[in-house]
């Protein structure tokens, strides 16, 4: 990896000059935190959705507690999911410690309230639109979820790019569950903790341009998909 | 939307699997961040793994967490620096056998105009004395490390009780402590290779070295058998061997940075 003073340059050189080890940490950086988010996803809509149209005892717990998790510090998930995952731990004998399914374990955990919560305002403010016309086509909640969360899809894309911003960009969880081991589990934020502990700071800076253009392109694309869709819709 | 799926698709299609499919013939190396920082893992364990075919995971932390990995079950082998430590890890039972590899020495850096005047001294107890006695501001680990540790007994050696503003716990490793340490333009305690492969020193210079006290000796351990029945204790066997072998040790002098060597190799 290059070295120099400037970290525009260095991390213009390292786009330029992508190697195989920064293209294998970059690579992992992506498919961990994508993984995360679509795992979490999966989850989060369902339940955001229906905590929006359901009403049952301890709702407004759950909403609050969901809220608070949202600022829930990456190194204490980290810290749960390797007490949990540790040969020592309930989960010890899959061995899944300093494995990236460790790590996608720990981002689901801090990306899973985030959807969760904002998914639950969204459809909430939709339902509170279209509560007349939707009880008088006498549709039950269950069958008012698919069609409140389609309809919201918009909205719910950027709420999927807030949990993909966390992931991407957390670095207290992995650090811990990885172990941020060479060619293995490091990942574009532990490499630019690492290097900053070197002292090597220009070096630092440039990996999180590089990291930084990365998710700027992927919101770009996330964006002109739901142009185009838009569009289409007329 | 589909198009969305599509990429994501493809994206996650590029071998997701080749990480989990890599070679079973690894082992989980619990050391410390002064191996790692300074370059030594990355130039030795290449020449471990042509020999033998068998891969090294380094996970680098402080020595004080490297312990409570290893004690919980999660690397098969450990590489640190705190003998004392390591002999209770044996006598608790954890370890089975400990070999001194390598040594090198701890350094204290600070300020190139030495406001404490401590290029002066001849021992390190007097050096430190003159840090306090001058309530020169220091940066300390405060992280519970081997160098920590180190530090520690070497305040207690010259009957300072280190408190003040001038002196600060950062709880941080070392490449973070002389990051900060040249920031606040402090003196600190270090390891030498982590000093030398350090590229952050702003106006720190080295001030004192070459006390016998400053001795910085690494151990391998061998877990137990017994308590960690699931570890690839063959593997870790070889690697543990291999570091105390004739072409061990000659990687380890091998290593340099700034044609400088940072590890002496000193297996019996």
């Amino acid at each position: 990896m290059p070295s120099g003073d400037n970290p525009f340059y260095t991390a213009l050189t390292l786009i330029l000059g992508m190697d195989q080890g920064l293209f294998s940490v970059v690579l992992l950086s992506l498919k961990v935190s994508l993984f995360a988010v679509i795992i979490a996803s999966l989850l989060a809509l369902p339940l955001g959705a229906a905590l929006a149209l359901w009403r049952f005892p301890g709702r407004n717990a759950l909403i609050v507690l969901l809220n608070a998790l949202m600022g829930l510090p990456p190194v204490v998930a980290g810290l749960c999911v390797y007490l949990l995952l540790s040969r020592a731990g309930p989960l010890g004998q899959f061995g899944l410690l300093f494995t990236p399914t460790a790590m996608v374990i720990a981002q689901v955990i801090l990306v899973f309230p985030i959807i969760a919560a904002l998914t639950r305002q969204q459809v909430e403010a939709l339902h509170g639109e279209y509560a007349e016309q939707l009880s008088s086509l006498g549709l039950s909640q269950l069958r008012m979820m698919p069609t409140l969360l389609w309809d919201a899809r918009f909205g719910l894309l950027t709420v999927i790019l807030a949990g993909f911003g966390r992931a991407s960009a957390e670095v207290g969880a992995v650090m811990i569950v990885g172990g941020n081991i060479d060619g293995v589990t490091r990942v574009m934020t532990t490499s630019i903790v690492l290097e900053t502990n070197k002292g090597n700071l220009a070096l630092a800076l440039g990996l999180g341009i590089v990291l930084l253009t990365l998710v700027t392109l992927i919101n770009a694309l996330a964006h002109w998909v739901s142009e185009t869709a838009k569009r289409r819709l007329g | 939307m589909q198009t969305t799926t599509t990429v994501i698709a493809s994206l996650l299609g590029l071998s997701w699997s080749a990480s989990l499919l890599a070679a079973d013939d690894f082992i989980t190396l619990a050391s410390t961040t002064s191996t790692e920082n300074s370059g030594l893992f990355s130039a030795i364990i290449p020449v471990f793994t042509e020999q033998t075919g068998i891969e090294v995971r380094v996970v680098a932390v402080g020595t004080g967490q490297a312990f409570e990995i290893a004690r919980r079950g999660d690397a098969d082998t450990l590489l640190v620096h705190d003998t004392a430590g390591e002999e209770q890890f044996i006598a608790a039972g954890y370890a089975s056998e400990r070999l001194d590899v390598m040594y090198n020495d701890f350094v204290i850096v600070g300020p190139n105009d030495d406001p404490a005047g401590i290029t002066a001294s001849e021992r390190v107890a007097d050096a430190l004395a003159r840090i306090a006695e001058n309530t020169s501001p220091f940066a300390s680990r405060g992280d519970d490390s081997g160098t920590n540790r180190t530090e520690q007994r070497l305040w207690e050696d010259a009957g300072v009780a280190p408190q003040g503003k001038w002196y600060r716990e950062l709880g941080s490793g070392m490449g973070p402590t002389l990051n900060t340490a040249a920031g606040m333009n402090a003196y600190t305690f270090t390891d030498r290779a982590t000093w030398v492969a350090f590229q952050n020193p702003q106006d720190l210079a080295l001030l004192f070295e070459g006390d016998d006290a400053l001795f910085n000796q690494y151990g391998s351990l061998l877990l137990s058998e017994e308590h960690y029945p699931h570890l690839k204790h063959d593997l870790a066997a070889q690697w543990h061997q291999w570091l105390v072998s004739e072409a061990g040790q000659q990687a380890i002098a091998d290593f340099t940075v700034n044609d400088q060597q940072l590890f002496f190799p000193n297996a019996e």
